[in-house]
């Protein structure tokens, strides 16, 4: 399994090279950020020394390699607009949006698999009928509206709950995170549902799906001839068995609710990194654009790792080695 | 004669479908003394299976028992809520299936499944369990056994993980177990080894056991008593022997025609015509009679009772292969 992990690793650094290529390619064809950051007023030679300071008088390749000599120590540039280390502004953000993201995945989960499972269960109740039509609605509805309408139903209308940003701060075995106070619960729950919603869908009709699928299999029967409980059989021999789908599914969730976190973090004002990246968007800050993207990779490929790992525990057939050929 | 272990009376095990009531099973009668070895023979689809199943009140929606009496010891299990029939599972009636590579859950080891069937019924620790266990595993004749409890089932050939199965049939010393062509999906050298542990087993510890195959050879070697299924019902039981060699009906007839011996080497091998008729729709008359060579008018007018036409032997046919009838 080491072995399995060290050439794992390997491979991501390459990963990580292509899509530095790709990343910076992409970002140097959106546009040329000295139109944006410098003053229309200055004059031509201002414009040059500003021009030179950013590094963006080099080609383009030769940028890309002050870029990668810099990455190899740990440097990913300078924001243009805060002249801070990319990295940091980064880091400052990512807990926010970590925790937005961890909140939302418990909930589907929490949600998600029991309302599966009865669904799967029982498949003809009513019950089971609205979860299903109930999942469909939660992953058509599109996440901005879902969150426009959190907002004026729950913040304008009912007046529970605040609309916008993150509450206080507390901090738990050094760990500091607004789901440790009130203020801060009472600010992540709606972001998190509206981020929660789609994923909860998911979850509930894979869990049905694997649920229906493995009810019929033989192992479920014989385990019922030998005299188990309806509450065993379901919660041992089905439930590990959809585990496995449930594990990928979720493990590319995460990865996706953390770089997609975008829409609901604009809509909440939520200060985490989805809104950071909109806005370097907005004024082409390339260092931080591609500090954020490499982020994300970086997480793909971790979460990834993770999952594979997860993998080798719940299913034993699997084993984590390379398949040559 | 003492009580039979397990006595089936006119059970009736119905498929209320969109298309119509199926009737697996329809009317099946058979009893089984301690001990005793008995073959539920059939063509697929001859509701052999469903007859297991509806015995472990196993049977799933949309089907149904509707109508009949399993008699366990005396006790009618059919009715009985469910609670009651989970603590005869496995308990007192056991069961074995037929494809091993399906019947062990695949993501957990085997001691967790043999365990976990042990306590279902005993209220023991898990060590107690677990050398039981271990203890059953030796008796199916799988090596170091205490090794093997910890491996998954993938870890195992086709024909050890039969013998894990029998294992954990045996691991509560039922009363009766139904095997429900436990050697069709093996090979068959394995084939003949399991026959041979299964009814030495079953002689040693007085399990009777229930033999739910398509094929008459193996039954031929094992059973002591055998019924003989088609469409749903018994078309034919007796002592085995009197059944292979003396066959009433002209199914049993046809199906023992159909097995390939050598000394009809090189010539066709027979067949019965047609196939089976569609348990939706049954012929008001007798369900074989478009394929039986012996078929007459009166045969299509009613259901043929079953008949005892020598002592211990029944047929449902009204022309049977009697000496000195048509």
């Amino acid at each position: 399994m080491t072995v399995f992990i060290v050439r794992r690793l390997m491979q991501s650094v390459v990963i990580l090279l292509v899509m530095s290529v790709i990343v910076f390619l992409g970002v140097f064809a959106i546009g040329n950020p000295v139109d944006i950051l410098i003053s229309p007023d200055a004059d031509q030679m201002e414009r040059e020394r500003a021009i030179r300071a950013l590094g963006l008088d080099l080609p383009l390749w030769e940028q890309y390699f002050v870029f990668l000599r810099n990455a190899a120590v740990g440097d990913l540039g300078r924001s243009f607009v805060f002249n801070e280390p990319a990295l940091r502004l980064i880091f400052e953000r990512m807990p926010a949006t970590l925790e937005l993201a961890f909140t939302a995945v418990v909930l589907s989960l929490v949600v998600g698999i029991p309302l599966g499972l009865y669904a799967g269960l029982k498949p003809q109740t009513a019950t089971s009928k609205g979860i299903m039509a109930g999942s469909i609605v939660g992953f058509s509805l599109p996440s901005f509206w879902q969150g426009l309408m959190f907002i004026m139903v729950f913040a304008v209308m009912l007046g529970w709950l605040p609309s916008t940003g993150r509450g206080q701060v507390g901090s738990f075995l050094g760990i500091k995170s607004s789901l440790f106070t009130r203020d801060g619960l009472a600010h992540v729950i709606l972001p998190a549902i509206n981020l929660a919603l789609g994923n909860a869908a998911l979850i509930i009709r894979l869990t049905r799906a694997g649920v229906r699928e493995t009810l019929l299999q033989d192992y479920v029967k014989f385990a019922r001839a030998k005299g188990l409980t309806h509450r065993r059989v379901v919660g041992v021999h089905v439930l590990k068995n959809i585990l496995i789908p449930l594990v990928t599914v979720v493990g590319l969730e995460i990865g996706g609710l953390i770089a997609f976190a975008v829409v609901t973090e604009s809509i909440f004002a939520w200060p985490g990194m989805g809104k950071l990246i909109i806005d370097s968007i907005n004024q082409l800050d390339r260092p931080v654009m591609v500090a954020y993207l490499m982020m994300i990779v970086f997480l793909f490929i971790v979460i990834n790792l993770v999952v594979d790992v997860l993998y080798s525990v719940i299913d034993p057939r699997v084993r984590l080695q390379d398949v040559k050929g | 004669m003492s009580q039979p272990t397990l006595a089936v009376r006119d059970l009736k095990t119905h498929f209320f479908t969109r298309g119509g009531v199926v009737k697996a099973v329809d009317g099946v009668s058979f009893q089984i003394g301690k001990g005793r070895i008995l073959g539920l023979v059939g063509e697929s689809g001859s509701g052999k299976s469903i007859t297991g199943f509806s015995i472990l009140g196993l049977v799933d929606p949309p089907g149904r028992v509707v109508e009949g009496e399993i008699l366990l010891k005396g006790e009618n299990l059919v009715g009985q809520p469910d609670e009651r029939l989970r603590a005869v599972r496995g308990n007192r009636i056991a069961m074995i299936f037929q494809d091993p590579m399906m019947t062990l859950n695949p993501v957990l080891r085997i001691d967790t499944q043999m365990i976990e069937a042990v306590q279902a019924h005993h209220d023991v620790g898990a060590d107690v369990a677990r050398a039981r266990a271990r203890d059953a595993l030796g008796r199916v004749g799988i090596p170091s056994p205490e090794e093997r409890l910890n491996a998954y089932p993938h870890q195992f050939s086709g024909g050890m993980r039969q013998r894990v199965a029998i294992a954990i049939a045996l691991l509560n010393n039922p009363e009766v177990i139904i095997a429900d062509e436990p050697t069709t999906a093996l090979d068959v050298t394995i084939q003949g080894q399991i026959l041979y542990e299964v009814q030495k087993l079953c002689r040693e510890t007085g399990t009777s056991l229930i033999w739910i195959t398509h094929d008459l050879s193996v039954v031929a070697g094992l059973a002591d008593d055998i019924c003989v299924m088609y469409a749903g019902k018994i078309v034919e039981s007796g002592p085995i022997d009197d059944v292979l060699d003396r066959s009433l009906h002209p199914y049993t007839k046809g199906l023992l025609g159909s097995v390939p011996s050598r000394n009809k080497r090189g010539s066709p091998l027979a067949q019965i015509p047609g196939m089976t008729p569609s348990l939706l729709s049954l012929p008001s008359g007798c369900p074989f009679a478009d394929r039986c060579p012996r078929v007459q008018d009166d045969c299509r007018a009613a259901l043929p009772p079953m008949v005892e036409y020598r002592p211990g032997q029944a047929a449902r046919c009204i022309h049977p292969h009697v000496e000195g009838r048509a």
